[in-house]
Formats: C-alpha cells, structure tokens, sequence
C-alpha cells in the first residue's frame, strides 16, 4: 500500500461513494449549525418535505448574532432581525430534533469553541458547519472545513457533501518559538509568507516541533486561520496532547469504546515518504510577534517593520496595497509601534479559550490600560468565562479597565450591537481585517492575545517582548 | 436551480484584487431568512455612501456597466467567509459569470449552488478579458458552457475548464440533494459500515 498522508487517510475513512470521475460523497460525522447560515437550509428541508438525516450528529448553538451585555436574555437588546434569526434557530433546532445550546445555556458560545469543550470534536472526523472558521477542529486531525448553506441543506438531508478531494499541503515551523511569540504569531506568519491564495485547492497539514509543542488551544489558532491562507482544511496530526485534551469531555467515547477509539486515532498520521504538492518550512525562532498593517490578512509583518509602500508590491498588489493603507488612514514609513489604538478587542474563536485569557491577564496584571481607551474581552463560552472567573482573571480584567462580557462572536464580525465607529482603530485578537469587518469603515489590526494586551495598556501597537 | 443558458452580456471589470465576502454583501444585510434580495446591496460599502446615494465612480453605477452580467475580476475573488449570500446578491444583481485568476474555495462551491459559473483563467487571458471589459456596454461577451469557450466582442475565442459533474448540473439547473438521495443505498451501506468500525461516532 502506498505511503498516505494524515488527510488522505481521513479522507478514505470517509467516501460513501464515488463517481468514475472521481466525484465523491463525502459522509460528514459531525454537522455544526449557527442562527446566519442555517434559515434558509431549514426552511428548504420543510418546503421538500425532508428531514434531518442524522440528528445526533448535529448541533446547534446562536454565536453570531448574540448581545453579549448583562441581560441579553432581553429579546429587547437584539435588533429585530437578530432576534429573529436566534428564534428561528430556537425553533429549527426543537422542530428538527437537533442538539441545542440556547444563550441561556451555560455551554453556549461560539460554535466553534462549543464543539471541541464539549467533545463532540474527536480525531479522525469530518466535521462542518456554514463558517469558513470550521477550518479550527482541524487542530484535532480532523478534516473541518466551512460550507454554504446550499450544502447546509445538503448535510442535513443527506449527511453527505458533493466534494473533490483537494491537493496536500504541509507546513511546517521547525525548532522553538522565542518567548512573546504565540501560535497567533505563527499562523500570521505563514499568511505573510503564502498569501491568501496560497492554500486555494490544498488541505495544510502543520507539524514540526514548533506546532508539536502547541496546547491543544494553541493549535486551534493555527488551524482556525487555514481558511485565511486560502485552505479548503488545516491539519496536525493527533498525539497525546490531544488525547489528553479530549479524554472525559462530555461527548467523548468512555471505557472500551474509548480504547477502541484511541486506537485508530493512532494511526492517523501521515506516513513515511507520503506526497505532498506542495511544502512550506518556516524557522520556528525567525518568527517574531507580527501585525497586520493592511485590510487582507496577507498584509503581515513583524511589530519592529514599518507601513510599507505601494511600490513594495508588484502586480495587482500595488493598487490593492494603496487602497488598504488609505483606508486605514497610515504613512509609508510609518513605525508600526507609532500606530495609536482606540479600542482592543480580544475573543473570538481564533483567541477566546481560556490560554489566550491567562495570557492577556499576566500582560495587564496589576496595570490600567490607557485613558480613554475602550477594551472589551469576550470568553468564547460560557465555560470559558466561568473558568476564567474562578481562576481570578476577571477580577484582574476589570481592575485594569476590561469590559467583562458574556460568550459570542462580538466584534470578531460586528453583527451584535459590538462594532467599530468610523475611523475608529482596533487592535484585535479575531481573524479578517477586512475593509468594515469590525464594523462600517473600522480599522483592524490582528495580533496575538498577548500583543492586544499590551496595546490595551500603552495606546498604540507594541512589541509584547519589551514588556516580559 | 434555473439553467445556464449560452450568455451574451456586458461584462464589469474589477481589476482589485482579494476581494472578500464582507466587500460582496457586508454583514449587515446576513440577517435575513430569505434567499433573496440581496442584489440591493451587493458591494454595498463600494457602491453606496452612507446616506444611500450612489458612489458614482464604483463600477456597476457607471451607466455602461448597470445591467452587467459578467464581472472580470482580481485575483482570489470571494476570499473570506462562507456566507453564500455573497452568490446570492450576485445573482440576484443579476450576474451569471464571474471570470478571475483565483477564487476562495467555499465562494467558488457556492457559485454552483446558484446558477453562476466562475470560470478560471491563466492571467494573460484574464488580462485580455479585462481589457474588453473596460470598453463599456458595446463590448459584450459570450460565455457558452456547452462549448466551455468564452468570446471577445471582437470574436478572440478562449477556451477554460470546467468541472464535467458542476457544468452538468449548471447545464441542466439540477438540484443537488435530489441527485444524492439517489444514492441512498450507498450511503446507508457506509453507515451501516462505519458504525461497526467506528462505534464511538
């Protein structure tokens, strides 16, 4: 049998059929649905008449439309729209038999932080959900990735997609991170160095020692931004880290169904002498603490570099670049640690666990963030913000000027009340600095947990390392 | 799914590069539960201002571009979000074809699921496109599926790719899930399959 790599082996676990052309029906194990992408699939099922295939594979929690304000069980506190999307989700999730995490729930949150904490996330899955950000449980090694609500529709009536394998990327960060630099850092830095395009048509496989020695929570960041370097999927092989990780959630196999199960998920590595199309190694010490200056998260470079120019690029990159640094209102030249910040927002499901909490409280332990600055931390779930308060974080958030607030996608995209003004500068911990992403002509700076914190405290963008 | 009928149209160009699906239909308008109406705010924060009149410079609001069918576009076009309100307002604007380099890979599924073809090209050909496209409203192009071959107004024929399953269903207006129930048996086989492999699932 020919060598594999760790996707084509999850992949092969997975075909319930293939045409002659190689087209295939790809059997999904877990299914994850949220209040924006799902309406329309559910009310195409009730006007055929269909039914969700499988239930238990199915789960449902709203994260991008909810409040996250004391009180928000206040239909009052979403706009009118909003709150008929979460009813409708509320009602499609009881018509249609689905798992349910409702805001009341404590185990709601963002859904792709609900998944994992909950074990409904296991090795060697096939997991999806309408949001490019699915692309996070990869970090399990499993195949995740994000779809249309077309193929909502088609998931849940057939618990099957219509997919084409995609090419095998790897890469892979060698060595140790220097301190101040995290996993935000690295997978920043592996846009800096593809592109946005660069992952178009591959599934990532991450591994070396520097993605090895990852948390579990660290490689969920990596993995979550695959889809920002173009990725279908991203991947780290499973070891003990994630065995550890997975073992006694609440959805997780028990007694001799977990033996079983861990068994398999031992075997699925990539194989000695595998092929890959196409390979990217990255020194784990060259990588430094980066930011993004830009409106595309490609527009990467280290905190110590400057605004670049448009004459920096080449192609459709110089006009693209000229817009960017117009609309985020910056100078070629500019010292990036020049740049002064309104707000710092830090969740999401790129950095709301709780690692990415400890690691803001130990930046602002005992210090006050910058006069006039407004800085919101927002847990990823209700989970998360309980542990956080038991483990005193909340208390130091709020002693340094945090706003402490409940579980959800908040400012990562701006569809709750949670937005940027016009003009008004952010340095986040989210994953897309898109033109208006944080809300209506916003500015968004993507950094680290760590780096958002120090911003938090002096008023501009800062390099984190002269502060530990 | 209406079929992809043989296009003659205008064609837009928009030579920017990386544009996202907040860019195509910002969040904003993803509150709906509909399908529809969404081509009133396609490139909403392009080609509005704030107090709603038109930004006059922006593409589809120059007179020659308005009933465009065709967008000749930057590299990684759709890149972003899984939003498939993105294809929605596109068609529901009215355009059919959208030619590029690239495209993000869940965009360019969800283009099928709708009735519009992304045709892939290398970029000298994309260039050449671009170029017509910039004559305005008497260039029109012809994009034909069936012959997978795309004309200039001044009759240049290129030739793309197309996937033979994707073109079939686009050809033919088919639904998806319909042609997958066919397949019942085999699904059911694998379920059966994996629940003795894979029990803890």
């Amino acid at each position: 049998m020919s060598a594999k790599t760790l996707y084509d082996k999850i992949w092969d676990a997975h075909v319930a059929h293939e045409a002659e052309d190689g087209t295939c029906l790809l059997y999904i194990d877990r299914h994850l649905v949220h209040e924006v992408t799902s309406p329309q699939a559910f009310e195409g099922l009730r006007m055929t008449g269909r039914k969700v295939h499988a239930p238990d594979k199915t789960i449902a929690v709203p994260d991008h439309n909810v409040p996250t304000t004391a009180g928000r069980e206040d239909p009052a506190q979403m706009t009118e729209e909003s709150r008929i999307q979460v009813e409708a989700l509320d009602k499609n999730a009881k018509e249609f038999g689905v798992h349910y995490y409702p805001v009341s729930d404590v185990r709601q949150g963002i859904v792709h932080i609900v998944g994992p904490e909950q074990g409904w996330t296991l090795p060697g899955m096939t997991v999806v959900c309408g949001d490019s950000h699915t692309a996070t449980h990869g970090a399990f090694g499993a195949l995740a990735h994000g779809i249309g609500t077309s193929e909502v529709e088609h998931v849940l009536a057939t618990q099957t997609l219509i997919q084409k394998k995609s090419k095998n990327m790897k890469v892979e960060i060698t060595g140790k991170l220097k301190p101040g630099v995290t996993a935000k850092d690295i997978t920043l830095a592996v846009i800096g160095e593809t592109g946005t395009a660069g992952g178009t048509g591959y599934v990532i496989e991450y591994c070396g020692e520097a993605i090895r020695d990852l948390s579990m929570e660290g490689r969920m960041t990596v993995c979550n931004m695959a889809i920002e370097g173009g990725a279908r999927a991203g991947l780290i092989a499973p070891d003990e880290t994630t065995f550890e990780y997975v073992k006694g959630r609440p959805h997780a196999p028990k007694g001799a169904q977990w033996e079983a199960a861990l068994a398999w998920w031992k075997t699925l590595y990539t194989d000695e002498g595998a092929h890959f199309d196409k390979v990217i190694t990255l020194k784990g010490e060259d990588i430094q603490p980066v930011v993004t200056w830009g409106t595309s998260p490609e527009d990467v470079l280290p905190i110590t570099a400057v605004v670049p120019s448009p004459s920096d690029f080449e192609g459709g990159k110089v006009d693209a670049a000229a817009r960017s640094i117009d609309y985020m209102g910056l100078t070629p030249g500019q010292k990036l640690t020049d740049i002064e910040i309104d707000t710092v927002f830090i969740g999401s499901c790129t950095n709301g666990r709780i690692e990415d909490l400890r690691a803001v409280a130990e930046i602002v332990k005992g210090k006050k963030i910058k006069d006039g600055m407004r800085a919101m931390i927002v847990p990823g779930s209700g989970l998360v913000r309980a542990q956080a308060e038991e483990e005193g974080l909340s208390d130091i958030f709020e002693a340094a000027g945090f706003e402490w607030r409940l579980a959800g996608c908040s400012m990562c995209l701006a569809m709750n009340p949670d937005q940027l003004a016009e003009n008004e500068r952010c340095a986040s911990t989210s994953n897309r600095n898109f033109e208006g992403r944080q809300g209506y002509k916003g500015r968004t700076h993507l950094v680290s947990p760590a780096m958002a914190a120090a911003a938090a405290l002096t008023g501009h963008l800062t390099d984190v390392r002269d502060m530990i | 799914m209406e079929k992809f009928e043989k296009l003659h149209g205008i064609a837009a160009p928009m030579p920017l590069v990386n544009i996202d699906t907040d860019m195509i239909i910002p969040k904003v308008f993803l509150k709906s539960i509909q399908r529809t109406g969404f081509g009133a705010n396609l490139f909403d924060e392009m080609r509005f201002n704030r107090d709603g009149t038109e930004i006059p410079d922006f593409v589809l609001n120059k007179p020659q571009y308005r009933n465009a069918e065709i967008l000749v576009a930057g590299d990684n076009f759709g890149c972003g979000s899984s939003r498939e309100h993105a294809p929605w307002a596109i068609a529901d604007f009215g355009i059919k074809c959208v030619i590029s380099t690239s495209f993000a890979d869940i965009f360019f599924n969800n283009c099928f699921k709708n009735g519009i073809l992304p045709i892939v090209l290398p970029q000298e050909q994309v260039d050449i496109l671009m170029g017509d496209a910039e004559k305005g409203e008497n260039a029109r192009m012809t994009v034909d599926l069936e012959a997978q071959e795309i004309t200039t107004s001044d009759g240049q024929v290129i030739p793309f790719d197309v996937d033979a399953f994707k073109k079939h269903c686009l050809l033919e207006g088919l639904d998806d899930i319909g042609l997958t129930m066919e397949k019942k048996g085999a699904i059911d086989a694998f379920e059966a399959q994996a629940e003795q492999a894979r029990p803890w699932v």
